[in-house]
């Protein structure tokens, strides 16, 4: 087991944002955390890569509370590509990508020989390697993704956290991406909207309403009609595609012929 | 018909940068040259041979011509502890203009958004006007201003501060809204003063001037601002790390909530030190931080290895033209800055592809 939620519920200001959850993403397995708007996807997420603390309930790595484990020792074995990236500085990709390395340094030091490997490789693998000397802020939104996922590659994470990293990317970015998630190797949570892409990317998939889960299981067996009825509020027709045996969501506008 | 041409989809690609030591060395002569004429010129210019022998024989203890004591004290007693004076100031605000700017992400943040230079002329004022402190004598100023600096600082602080922590926005949005306030009081002292020549020394004082300099403001100052840059230099990558937002900086193994709390005890004891020997130099902290990222980019260990050296070379010259263009008159160094710096940084600004806060 890699990575486990015991009982996690957050409350912030009153407000339950995450109920109990409990839920164990396996070693080398995907997992999806699907929902609609304002479900706890992002909240459990943030307990996970140590912005948020949970109220009650533990993160487990290995069985070890994360936080027992300092930022730094975390961040070692836990990388995040968080939601909000906005920075106003041009650092430049390179730069971006170095900072990965910075929890595996105490205090400041010198990029080693080592380190700059680690770098190369991880823009290398997510092919932004021309992009080196690039300042972040020209970048467009699919490349400035793929610098963030090469952060998180450069850390030598055991596990890989990512919110909802489609976001803002057309749909030839949004499969490149997940693709390289589905095949990287790396133990994955996934916080994701789009629900066929969820299917096709995840090996199981979590669903969460009102942070309370709900569902969680392989796609074919989560997203039935009723289960997306029930929590998205929309009755889809689920089929299998063709080519790779996933379930996919076709939709209907209201007011069409819905059978 | 002819096409226009075509920006470019991206700018350039900056060329990757080779070490800093090449850049640190050519300013620190640089900077070395600029003191000792700032040490040699002025209303009278001494000449430069006499200038470095009156500073060899104030260093080494070797002696001078009883004709020449009036020059030597000028050189010795005047003007050396003058230009190293501005050469710290300009330093230490430099160095912490790149901190503010880090800790609230704020690209217009200077050392004086947290309401420093407010409160510390709320002391100054009292001081000028009610003679408070008289007792400290050369230094009541000095002491008002730092005094005034760390309350305001403080209040600031405190107001900002709620269950999470300091948000960056609500500190700005605080202490500009605190800053008005601290004026408003000022301007009350100011108002009762016993003496209408309050006003006057009060707003100069408020420019910033090295007119005071002594031998003995500077081993404060220096160590506040070689402290700062020592501390801030070894935070360089957490700094970055900071820059990419809270989330991502936890991801990351940096607590920006402690992060930002060192930051703000530094910035506002050095910003302090620095207002108390020179009032509020403004300008410099907000430009010089940009102007270093423009020329030499966004990594803050490079930043924050020029921007020091930058800010002295720079404010050397500034205390230079203020004492020497209308002497015997001085100006206040916030008009030269300002004189100066606008449009330097706005020749730079529209020359390079200097993006900051998205194109």
């Amino acid at each position: 087991m890699a990575l486990a939620l015991d009982g996690v519920s957050v409350e912030v200001t009153g407000a339950t944002l995450v109920r109990e959850l409990s839920l164990t993403v396996e070693s080398g397995e995907v997992l999806g955390l699907v929902g609609p708007n304002g479900s706890g996807k992002s909240t459990a997420l943030r307990c996970v890569y140590r912005a948020l603390r949970p109220t009650t309930g533990a993160v487990l790595l290995d069985g070890t509370d994360l936080t027992a484990l300092s930022l730094r020792d975390s961040a070692r074995s836990v990388a995040a590509v968080a939601q909000d990236n906005h920075t106003e500085l041009d650092f430049t990709v390179a730069e971006v990508v170095a900072l990965g390395r910075f929890p595996h340094h105490q205090g400041g030091g010198a990029l080693s020989e080592h380190d700059r490997l680690l770098c190369q490789e991880a823009m290398r693998r997510t092919d932004i390697t021309h992009l080196a000397d690039r300042g972040v802020l020209s970048l467009s939104g699919g490349e400035r993704q793929r610098v963030l996922i090469a952060r998180a590659l450069a850390q030598q994470p055991r596990v890989l956290v990512l919110d909802e990293p489609t976001n803002h990317l057309d749909v030839r970015h949004q499969l490149e991406l997940l693709s390289f998630v589905r095949h990287c190797g790396l133990t994955a949570l996934v916080a994701l909207h789009d629900l066929n892409l969820a299917a096709a990317t995840c090996d199981r998939l979590a669903v969460l309403c009102g942070g309370t889960l709900v569902a969680i299981g392989p796609p074919a067996d989560v997203l039935t009609p009723e289960l997306v009825q029930r929590v998205f509020g929309v009755r889809p027709t689920v089929v299998t595609h063709p080519h790779t045996g996933v379930p996919q969501l076709l939709y209907t506008l209201t007011g069409e012929n819905n059978p | 018909m002819t096409l226009t041409k075509t920006t470019a989809d991206h700018p350039p690609a900056r060329p990757t940068r080779t070490g800093l030591a090449l850049p640190v060395l050519a300013l620190s002569l640089t900077l070395v040259v600029s003191v000792v004429a700032g040490v040699a010129l002025g209303p009278t210019v001494v000449p430069l041979p006499d200038t470095l022998r009156y500073l060899g024989a104030a260093l080494t203890g070797g002696t001078i011509g009883a004709d020449e004591v009036s020059s030597y004290s000028v050189i010795w007693q005047v003007r050396a502890p003058r230009v190293l004076l501005a050469a710290v100031v300009g330093a230490g605000l430099s160095a912490i203009g790149v901190a503010v700017q880090a800790m609230v992400r704020n690209a217009l943040a200077d050392p004086f958004i947290l309401g420093v230079s407010s409160g510390a002329s709320v002391g100054a004022s009292a001081v000028v006007s009610f003679g408070l402190f008289a007792g400290l004598g050369v230094y009541a100023l000095s002491a008002a201003a730092f005094l005034g600096a760390l309350a305001a600082s403080a209040l600031v602080y405190l107001v900002a501060r709620n269950r999470t922590g300091v948000a960056p926005l609500r500190l700005v949005l605080v202490g500009v809204a605190l800053a008005h306030g601290f004026q408003a009081l000022m301007s009350v002292i100011v108002f009762f003063a016993p003496f209408g020549e309050a006003a006057r020394s009060v707003l100069f004082w408020l420019l910033g001037s090295l007119g005071s300099a002594t031998w003995g403001a500077l081993p404060i100052a220096g160590a506040a601002v070689v402290v700062a840059v020592v501390v801030l230099v070894r935070s360089s990558w957490s700094l970055d790390v900071l820059a990419m937002g809270d989330e991502t900086a936890a991801s990351l193994g940096v607590d920006a909530e402690a992060l930002r709390r060192t930051l703000f005890l530094l910035t506002a004891v050095v910003t302090g030190a620095l207002v108390a020997v020179s009032g509020a130099v403004g300008f410099v902290g907000l430009v010089i931080p940009h102007l270093v990222r423009i020329l030499a980019g966004a990594g803050h260990r490079g930043v924050l290895t020029i921007a020091p050296l930058a800010g002295a070379i720079f404010l050397v010259w500034v205390d230079l033209a203020a004492r020497s263009l209308f002497a015997p008159r001085e100006l206040p160094l916030g008009v030269i800055t300002a004189l100066i710096g606008v449009p330097v940084f706005v020749t730079l600004l529209r020359r390079r592809a200097y993006l900051f806060g998205g194109r």
